[in-house]
């Protein structure tokens, strides 16, 4: 049957080819593209843009996991600008997104920039070793990193010791737990920018540090001025996604230390804004109130897409 | 030894073509790259390595100063005792179900999402590739909520299929088989099968995937790693222990902590081995993969 088709969209392909190049294909040809990419949007429309609409409604109600529910308007909102725990959400939040985000990114740029050797031995070791955390799941990593940081049997406090430093209870406060999860995140993804940061440089001409070398300039001046001016939209898009991943820090301060639980610490000095729509949501079963905490979230990062369009399409216009 | 040659400029040229193929910065690597690039390797293996050490002893010397640097002898006994406190087999027969299945899903998915996008003409392309891109920015947990109430309606709640079905066509994906699709494949290639009287169909799979398979091979360890490291969905959707993956599995051995240590990373240990042992054989590919994706430039 399929070869009766195929030669029938070949005889009129003969027949119209040049004359009308739109309706030469038959018509299953005609759909098969919308067929081909239909699983994405069926699996979207489902699983992704109607709970992100659903988001916005449940957040107006008083609703329980059983289904009852009550509107209540933009009480769950209200409620949330005057919540103490919304607010330190945010600031943790946003402090382990700065903490974590720009040493990562400054340290994969180094090691990018150091990987970057024509003649560099073992280069595709070094590679694969960068990638090891990524591979690693993030709550395998917590365990580990939990224990290096315990207070008492830590293997940093006891290095820390050495050099005549008190033990430090890097959980009981807002900073160090903020450190603890930060260095687990920088751990986890400075190997995979790294390499993102790799593949751009290795796209600059040779020519370009040739010509630089023979001007006289040296390894800094090399970086200055052809690395990084090459490395701006890799930089811009490392910055987007980042921020993305920052906004939804859970499954570290939820595993740091089992005894914090959902609030990372009795004084939540590390719970995120994702760890506490979990604990909202499904911690004390508030659907409603977990919802408005998701589109506080939304806007958060709406605002910062339209920060990174303007700022985009400001260095695309200065070059 | 090395100083019987000639340290000159000519020596950058008698390097063989194969060296010098590799682009980046000429000229000769210094010491002290090495050591940062050591250190750095170090930094990336030492946690892995800190697990085995704690998953091979017991509390006593875990917990003892300074601390142990060469793995004990514990770590059979460890082991089986994982498997005596939670189905840790079964966690990770789930968690294999579930990452093969998307890993297949997701290049099978995206790579004819991403040749529909890349190489097919049809009314609305750019506007819906656009849309899937914009898909990328939004982080799925801020709708974890209504997520489980969707899941809930299903009646999926504690089953595999909740974790398989939503994952099984991604934007990044299809972006990422699209890029791929249109700088691989020629179109004059397909324009001859498409005189020939092949549909898009048969030229998919005739043409098209064969050439972007590496492609699709590196985004199917994408997927599988991260469904194999996935916390969050699983752990909201996922209500009894014979149906855990292994990272919930790990989560419940923790709260063990404090009776035994050495049982929660020898847990963490052994949901991390299979990965590391398939990237010691796939780790280069992978590497390719990530640098040639679409970013360069």
């Amino acid at each position: 049957m399929s070869s009766t088709q195929s030669s029938i969209s070949r005889y009129s392909a003969r027949r119209k080819d040049g004359v009308s190049r739109g309706i030469r294909e038959s018509i299953p040809e005609r759909f098969a593209p919308y067929v081909y990419i239909a699983p994405f949007f069926v699996i979207f429309a489902i699983f992704g843009l109607l709970p992100l609409l659903f988001t916005f409604y449940v957040a107006l109600f008083d609703w329980n996991p059983i289904g009852d529910h009550e509107f209540v308007g933009f009480a769950n909102f209200s409620r949330l600008l005057g919540d103490s725990r919304f607010w330190n959400a945010l600031v943790n939040t946003l402090g382990i997104f700065l903490i974590s985000t720009i040493p990562q990114l400054i340290i994969a740029l180094f090691l990018a920039h150091l990987l970057n050797h024509a003649r560099l031995r073992a280069a595709n070791f070094f590679r694969m070793a960068m990638l090891v955390p990524y591979i690693t799941s993030v709550a395998a990593t917590t365990i580990v990193f939990a224990q290096i940081f315990d207070k008492n049997y830590g293997l940093l406090n006891w290095l820390l010791s050495l050099v005549g430093i008190p033990d430090i209870n890097w959980l009981a406060t807002n900073y160090g737990s903020w450190v603890v999860v930060s260095v687990m995140v920088i751990w986890r993804w400075f190997g995979y920018n790294t390499l993102l940061y790799l593949a751009a440089l290795q796209a600059i001409p040779r020519d370009m540090y040739e010509a630089a070398s023979v001007d006289g300039a040296t390894g800094w001046k090399q970086f200055q001025h052809i690395t990084i001016p090459s490395l701006r939209p890799v930089i811009i898009f490392t910055v987007v996604t980042s921020t993305i991943g920052g906004l939804q820090v859970f499954t570290e301060p939820l595993l740091v230390s089992p005894e914090t639980g959902l609030t990372c610490g009795a004084a939540r000095q590390c719970q995120t804004l994702a760890l506490f729509l979990y604990e909202q949501g499904f911690g004390q079963y508030a659907f409603g109130y977990g919802s408005a905490i998701g589109v506080v979230l939304f806007v958060i990062v709406v605002v910062i897409a339209l920060i990174n369009f303007f700022l985009s399409t400001r260095m695309k216009g200065g070059q | 030894m090395s100083d019987l040659r000639p340290k000159t400029d000519t020596v950058s040229l008698t390097v063989p073509a194969a060296k010098r193929r590799g682009s980046g910065r000429v000229g000769r690597v210094r010491w002290y790259v090495y050591l940062l690039l050591v250190l750095a390797v170090v930094a990336c293996v030492f946690p892995l390595y800190f697990m085995f050490i704690v998953a091979t002893t017991d509390t006593a010397t875990a917990t003892s100063l300074p601390p142990r640097l060469i793995p004990g002898g514990n770590f059979f006994a460890l082991a089986a005792h994982v498997f005596e406190i939670v189905p840790f087999l079964r966690s990770i027969v789930n968690s294999l179900i579930v990452a093969l299945s998307l890993a297949v899903g997701q290049a099978l998915f995206c790579s004819l999402a991403g040749y529909a996008f890349a190489k097919l003409r049809f009314p609305g392309r750019n506007v819906l590739f656009t849309f899937v891109v914009l898909t990328m920015t939004v982080p799925a947990q801020l709708s974890v909520i209504p997520q489980y109430m969707i899941i809930s309606a299903l009646e999926w709640v504690d089953t595999l299929q909740a974790l398989i079905v939503p994952g099984l066509a991604s934007a990044f994906g299809i972006f990422w088989m699209r890029q791929h699709i249109s700088s691989s494949v020629s179109d004059e290639l397909l324009q001859a099968a498409k005189i020939d009287g092949a549909n898009s169909w048969v030229i998919f799979w005739r043409i098209v995937f064969p050439v972007v398979r590496p492609a699709a091979f590196v985004l199917s360890l994408l997927g599988f790693v991260s469904a194999w490291n996935d916390f969050l969905w699983p752990f909201i959707v996922l209500k009894s222990p014979d149906m855990f993956t292994v990272q919930i599995a790990i989560k419940a051995l923790q709260s063990q902590r404090n009776v035994d240590l050495g049982l929660a990373m020898s847990g963490a240990f052994l949901a991390t081995i299979p990965l590391i042992v398939a990237f010691i054989f796939v780790g280069r590919r992978m590497v390719a993969g990530i640098m040639d994706g679409a970013f360069k430039g």
